[in-house]
């Protein structure tokens, strides 16, 4: 490795980050090391805020130290570099440690502006960067009921909602005379700031803070130019960004007047062999404040090493998002700055919309916009803005409402070299040669081409683009579950809950064609389930199940079946695991502890289900649905029971919630689990349904998933009540049930549903379709009607004919047959069952009925 | 062609299969997937193919769902899923593979099953 090219990385924050990731992957051989002056490795600065809502600085990392090591990349935490000595092409940390380079790159990032003034440096007054940051106003919000943000930026409103979250009285104090000055112009500013204040943050416009003193009421008092004076216990700094380029001007390199390091179109510095990218670095005077310009940089300076000739051109700084729940959309020249550039304008008072486009003198091209209130154009604004696309003849139709000519502008109008996604620098070429290559779907596409996995502003975008250019390929987007329904699931669905169907065949009569297959009848089958509840096993239902729901447990490959019994919440008692080892060991049953905090069974040949069954109820166990696409496990943390650390009872909460949801059939299976502090023991998070315990109640998360494609879960609500908090996961579940597709777990089909967790929110929490009570009345329809499937299933002598080898003999399937492994029974491979038709000697299980009467 | 009686046709189940033993010589004998299809004017018809899959290798056939693709009868496997046609063997998802079908009765309200394959009784016409 000696000869490999050293490259050290100094700042291990965003763009750090992604520049170590892209310079991996075109240079194999180089040898990184990244430096991080933070006490950890990069982490989602984008979503910081998100701290304050439940994400603890783990849900942050972008990375691992795993990672990392298996990118075989060096890294050091702490690690504050104060000097480089271009001589020797050295970088030196505050502790003497130092490291030679062939390449430098400086992605050292920004540090907030603290405007000089007096008394700006006592307790409490604080900034918000990064985790650090976030963990003192944590601390001091504890010890402070009102709390002061300086600045009215975009940052600033984004801090003034921790505060109002953390239970503060909340206010913001802006130089300017309007509020979001850089983004918005006055028409905006104003009814951002009515908006705003209705939600009870006060603002302050026009205000220069003179000095900080103590106060009468509260623990300070700002007192401003104008004589007027605002008492307050917390200040927060968020009057902009410096960039960090201290390093820079001890080495002299090239800075800007006012800060900044200059780099060329490469990202080299006035030293070709030392990089600065992101939020440091000058380009053409600028400096650009946001993620996807520095990812643009990162990608171009990783290039660069790698003789690409990728140039960085400058990056659009159109922003889209939603500042204490109001929408706010700002592109290009929203201040109509450029000569001659005229502007439509639309306002609505009661409903609370301003919008505004800027357009040049010919109006033919679209130069800024501004949006409050209502961010639903952005898009298409965005796009016309960025690709120069000419205007319609009437412009203002852009924005007006529901003009019914309203111009949508389709992914079709757009020229390939339309940028879709900026976060990942994915154009519309790069998704059609996506489609082309054979991706027939919206997720393919996302994960072969990363387009709107970053902030995800493009993907309503993404989507209809996606759709038009499959249809075009006459990919008909159909929802058709199979040939022998013209319906979708969600569609099915509804037929049988409106005309009352109860049975497959009934169904397929009315509405379908041909015999069914192992699509739609499994489908139709769950869907008879979630409406009527009645025993899978009844004639008209047997034929429908899966393999695994036929026999109540689960197939494996040698055509034996796994048993799994409920042990809801993870709890069990001392009588009961013996009861499970005896049948193991009775029955010789391979036994495995499982993710779901249950034991699973294998080995049993299916004429013995019925009787390890009847032992199993018995001793008091119910059927644990592993077979089911429905509620598998609800896992728990010991919970406050024993728990130092526990809040709340997550064992007897996680026991209520299995036993509520136990046998709610779905279109796949549901996860969930119950954590009872935020240390998150029971990884909740990583489930449909997760539940976290904090000091005033539970904390509701939705739509994770663990598996093949992980997803964090959504917070959806906060310190619920038990009761609120099961009638959430009743409307929610019930919701899930009735809309999704077949087979799709609960965070795709987040992703799937328009509006995603916004709207979510609205139908589950704000009732906005008016269909809470009913889908609670449904739930409580099924968990009135419970049944053990096991239990209903030994009890007639009707159902336990399936349960054997043969119709006509007594006798097992002579090709299932184990062998021993580490003091338990396997499945015997290919060549062991050779080796044993040939006895030779290997310990073999007893295939005979004689375990009956064991 | 000798008919073997297997069992009665109240031992299957509409449009879902059963397991039969055929025994051939003394101790060794071969497992039949039996199905019953109620077809959509009311009618019913009765398939038989091995029940061993060949892809999954193991014996389950008669445990797959059953139904049709575009007419013709077919039984999913319950492992991988392939689909067998029930009238030829052949395999849906992979031309290569094909299970042996056999000629099926209802005889005096017994399920009947000829020994002969009908890939070679097709040659043997
Ligand atoms: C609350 C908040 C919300 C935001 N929201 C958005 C948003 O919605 N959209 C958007 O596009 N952008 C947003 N941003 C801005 C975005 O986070 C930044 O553009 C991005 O993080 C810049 O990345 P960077 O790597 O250049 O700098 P940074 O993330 O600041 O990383 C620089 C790192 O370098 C380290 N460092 C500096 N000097 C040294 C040294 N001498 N030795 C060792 N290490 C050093 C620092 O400690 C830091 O860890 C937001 C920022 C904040 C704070």
């Amino acid at each position: 490795m000696n000869d490999a090219i050293k490259i050290v990385v100094v700042g291990n924050g965003m763009v750090g980050h992604h520049y170590v990731e892209q310079l991996r992957q075109h240079c194999p051989a180089a040898d990184i090391t990244v430096l991080s002056g933070e006490p950890r490795l990069a982490y989602d600065r984008v979503h910081l805020s998100e701290f304050f809502a439940g994400k603890t600085a783990d849900d942050l990392m972008l990375t691992s130290e795993a990672h990392y090591e298996s990118l075989g990349v060096r890294f050091l935490c702490n690690a504050w570099v104060e000097n480089i000595d271009r001589q020797s092409r050295q970088v030196w940390l505050t502790d003497g440690r130092h490291l030679v380079y062939d390449k430098l790159v400086l992605a050292t990032g920004s540090y907030p502006f603290v405007p000089p003034i007096p008394g700006n440096d006592q307790p409490h007054c604080l900034v918000y960067r990064t985790i650090e940051d976030l963990e003192s106003i944590q601390a001091s919000a504890a010890q402070s009921r009102v709390g002061v943000v300086i600045g009215g930026g975009l940052l600033g409103l984004e801090a003034a909602n921790a505060l109002k979250q953390a239970g503060l009285e909340a206010h913001v104090v802006e130089f300017a005379p309007q509020l979001m000055a850089v983004q918005l112009d006055e028409g905006g500013g104003k009814l951002l700031r009515e908006k705003i204040e209705a939600l009870g943050v006060r603002v302050h416009t026009g205000k220069a803070t003179e000095r900080i003193v103590a106060g009468n009421q509260s623990r300070y008092r700002l007192e401003f130019k104008d004589g007027e004076a605002l008492e307050t216990d917390l200040v927060l700094f968020s009057a902009g960004i410096r960039p960090q380029d201290s390093l820079a001007r001890q080495a002299d390199l090239a800075v800007g007047e006012r800060g900044g390091i200059v780099v060329n179109d490469r990202c080299q510095t006035s030293d070709p062999d030392i990089y600065a990218i992101g939020e440091c670095a000058l380009w053409q005077g600028r400096i650009f404040g946001l993620v996807a310009p520095g990812y643009q940089m990162a990608r171009v300076a990783a290039g660069h090493l790698a003789a690409g000739d990728e140039s960085f051109t400058g990056a659009d700084m159109s922003t889209k998002l939603k500042l204490l729940g109001v929408e706010v959309g700002s592109i290009g020249d929203a201040h109509g700055r450029t000569e001659g550039a005229l502007s439509y304008q639309y306002q609505n008072q009661p409903l609370g919309i301003y919008k505004k486009i800027v357009v040049d003198a010919k109006q033919k091209r679209l130069l800024g916009a501004v949006l409050v209130g209502d961010s639903s154009d952005y898009d298409t604004l965005l796009q016309y803005a960025l690709n120069g696309i000419e205007l319609p003849k009437y412009p203002e139709s852009l924005i007006l409402p529901s003009s019914s000519e309203k111009p949508g502008l389709g992914a079709d109008a757009l020229p390939m070299t339309a940028t879709v996604c900026s976060c990942h620098n994915v154009s519309k070429g790069d998704i059609v040669s996506a489609i082309d290559e054979g991706a027939c779907e919206l997720a393919a596409v996302k994960s072969c081409t990363r387009a709107s996995t970053g902030c995800g502003g493009c993907s309503a975008l993404l989507k209809n683009m996606v759709d038009t250019e499959l249809a075009k390929r006459g990919v008909e987007v159909k929802k058709d579950i199979c040939e022998h329904f013209a319906f979708s699931r969600q569609e099915l669905f509804h037929l049988v809950q409106v005309e009352k169907i109860r049975t497959f065949d009934e169904l397929l009569n009315q509405h379908g064609q041909g015999l069914g297959c192992d699509i739609c009848k499994p489908a139709v089958a769950s869907i008879l389930a979630s409406n009527w509840n009645e025993f899978v096993l009844a004639r008209a239902h047997v034929g429908l199940q899966d393999t695994n729901d036929t026999f109540l447990a689960n197939m494996q490959k040698d055509g034996t079946y796994s048993v799994v019994p409920r042990v809801p919440g993870g709890e069990i008692t001392p009588d009961k695991l013996i009861v499970i080892g005896q049948v193991a060991k009775k029955y010789r049953l391979y036994t495995k502890v499982t993710g779901g905090q249950r034991i699973d069974l294998f080995g049993a040949r299916v004429e013995h289900l019925p009787e390890i069954w009847r032992e199993l109820i018995d001793a008091g166990f119910e059927t644990g649905h592993a077979y089911g696409k429905s509620l598998r496990t609800v896992k728990s943390c010991v919970g406050s029971t024993w728990c130092r650390y526990g809040v709340q009872d997550s064992v007897g909460t996680a026991i209520d919630i299995e036993n509520r949801y136990k046998g709610l059939r779905s279109p796949h299976k549901i996860k969930m689990a119950v954590s009872g502090c935020t240390r998150e023991c029971a990884e909740a998070q990583s489930k449909d349904v997760g539940v976290i315990a904090t000091d005033k109640g539970w904390n509701l998360y939705v739509c994770g998933n663990g598996g093949m494609k992980p997803r964090h879960a959504d917070l959806f609500a906060q310190d619920l009540d038990t009761d609120t908090l099961v009638r959430y996961i009743d409307r929610f579940l019930m919701f899930y049930v009735r809309t999704a597709d077949r087979l799709q777990r609960t965070s795709v089909w987040l992703e799937s549903l328009d509006g995603g967790l916004d709207y979510l929110k609205e139908v589950i929490i704000g009732d906005s379709l008016g269909l809470a009570g009913e889908l609670e009345a449904q739930m409580q329809k099924v968990v009135g009607t419970y049944q053990c499937e096991w239990k209903t299933a030994i009890s007639s002598e009707e159902n336990l004919k399936r349960f054997r080898q043969f119709v006509n003999a007594d006798k097992p399937d002579a090709n299932i047959q184990f062998v021993e492994e580490r003091g338990q029974w396997r499945p015997a491979t290919a060549e062991e069952k050779n080796r044993l038709a040939n006895s030779q000697a290997i310990p073999v299980r007893q295939l005979t009925n004689d375990t009956q009467s064991a | 062609m000798q008919w073997n009686s297997l069992c009665k046709i109240s031992d299957l189940i509409d449009n879902s299969g059963v397991c039969a033993y055929l025994e051939e010589e003394e101790g060794t004998g071969r497992q039949l997937a039996l199905f019953k299809l109620v077809l959509a004017d009311g009618g019913q018809k009765l398939f038989a193919i091995d029940n061993w899959d060949p892809i999954g290798q193991a014996n389950v056939l008669s445990r797959g769902i059953a139904g049709s693709i575009q007419g013709e009868p077919v039984v999913a496997s319950p492992l991988y899923k392939q689909r067998f046609s029930l009238v030829t063997g052949r395999c849906l998802d992979d031309d290569s593979v094909r299970v042996p079908v056999y000629p099926v009765r209802l005889h005096e309200g017994a399920v009947q099953v000829a020994n002969v394959q009908l890939a070679e009784l097709e040659e043997a016409c």
